[in-house]
C-alpha cells in the first residue's frame, strides 16, 4: 500500500521472547497519517500521496496552509510529508492510515532529526582517541595533524573535524519490526531510533 | 497510563511472590540444553534488587563449595520458572554488598521476627 508513514518516538523498553531472550524495542507511534493532497503525473510530474501527522490548532495555521488543508477536509497537521505511491487516485482524501501497514518481522528504515549536542570536539563527534591526559601531555582532546606540508599543500576535503554535532537528519537502516499493535496505533522497532523522546521520525519500508 | 507503560506492564509476571534483599529464596530457572528443558534450582541470599519495571532484576548470592557464586535474574524473565522464599532477613540496608567481604558464620542474616 503505502511505503513511508509519519510516526513519533515514544519511548524505549525491554522486550522478552518465550524462549527468555531479550532486547530493547522503541516504541514508534504511527499516524494516523490522513492524505491531504494527491499528487499525479499530469499535474505535478510524479505520482505521491501527501500525509498530515498530528493534529494542531486552527489558530496556529498560516492563512494560505489553511487553504491547502480546506481542500481535504478542514483539519490541520503539524507535519506534512510526501509519500511515492503508484496510484495516487486508490487513495481518498482524508482517508487514514496507520500501524497496520506494518508487518511484524519486516525490516524497515527509520529517520529522524538525531539528538543535538552542539558544538562537538573530535572525540565525540569521530570518536578520535585524543591524546594522553597526564605525563607532560599537551594533548588533550586534539585532532593531532590534519595533513602534511608542501604537498598537497591544503587540507583534503572532507577531513574529520569539531564542528555541529546531531540535529542532523540521521537514518537507521534495517530495523526490524518486533510486534504491531494496531489498537494502540504503535509498532515495536528492536534497537534504538533517531533522536529523543517524541521526535517525529519517518519509518519505511526496507528494499 | 501512556502507551509505553501498557505495553511493559503486560509484559510484567504478576506470580512472583514479593521478596526484599536479606531474604533467602530459591529460584527455579529454566535451563535449555540443545532441544530439551529443565529446570534448575539456585538457592541464595538476595543482596540486590534493582527498581524497574520490566527491566527490574535481582542478585542472589550463595557460597558453593567454598566459592561465592552470584547470579542476576530479571525479575520478568520467562526463564524464571517460579520462586520460592525460604526465610525472611532482618538487615538494616538495601544492598548487602558487605556479605561479598565475609564468610561462614559472620555472613549470616538474622531472621525476621
Amino acid at each position: 500500500m503505502v511505503s513511508k508513514l509519519i510516526g513519533k518516538k515514544l519511548g524505549m523498553t525491554r522486550y522478552f521472547l518465550d524462549e527468555g531472550r531479550s532486547f530493547p524495542v522503541s516504541i514508534i507511534k504511527i499516524g494516523p497519517c490522513v492524505v491531504t493532497q494527491r499528487k499525479s503525473v499530469d499535474k505535478d510530474g510524479y505520482s505521491a500521496i501527501q500525509v498530515g501527522f498530528e493534529a494542531k490548532k486552527e489558530s496556529r495555521v498560516s492563512k494560505p496552509l489553511k487553504g491547502h488543508f480546506n481542500k481535504s477536509g478542514g483539519a490541520c497537521y503539524a507535519v506534512l510529508r510526501e509519500i511515492r505511491v503508484d496510484d495516487p487516485n486508490s487513495f481518498e482524501l482524508g482517508q487514514e492510515l496507520g500501524a497496520d501497514v506494518f508487518e511484524i518481522g519486516a525490516k524497515v528504515h527509520v529517520s529522524g532529526l538525531s539528538k543535538g549536542r552542539g558544538f562537538g570536539g573530535v572525540m565525540k563527534r569521530w570518536g578520535f582517541s585524543g591524546g594522553r591526559d597526564g605525563h607532560g601531555s599537551k594533548v588533550h582532546r586534539c585532532s593531532g595533524s590534519i595533513g602534511c606540508n608542501t604537498t598537497p599543500g591544503r587540507v583534503i576535503k572532507g577531513k574529520k573535524m569539531a564542528g555541529q554535532y546531531g540535529n542532523q537528519r540521521a537514518t537507521i537502516k534495517n530495523i526490524e519490526v518486533v510486534d504491531v499493535r494496531p489498537e494502540m496505533g504503535v509498532i515495536l522497532l528492536k534497537g534504538a531510533v533517531p533522536g529523543g523522546l517524541n521526535n517525529v521520525v519517518e519509518v519505511r519500508m526496507a528494499q | 497510563m501512556n502507551v509505553v507503560e501498557i505495553i511493559e506492564r503486560e509484559q510484567m509476571r504478576g506470580d512472583i511472590p514479593s521478596f526484599t534483599t536479606g531474604d533467602t529464596v530459591r529460584v527455579y530457572a529454566k535451563i535449555r540444553e540443545g532441544e530439551k528443558e529443565r529446570i534448575q534450582v539456585f538457592q541464595g541470599v538476595v543482596i540486590r534488587k534493582r527498581k524497574g519495571t520490566v527491566g527490574a532484576t535481582f542478585t542472589v548470592r550463595k557460597v558453593s563449595y567454598g566459592v561465592g557464586v552470584e547470579r542476576i535474574f530479571p525479575l520478568h524473565s520467562p526463564l524464571i520458572d517460579r520462586v520460592e522464599i525460604i526465610s525472611r532477613g532482618r538487615v538494616r540496608r538495601s544492598r548487602l554488598y558487605y556479605l561479598r567481604d565475609l564468610r561462614g558464620k559472620a555472613a549470616r542474616i538474622k531472621e525476621k521476627r
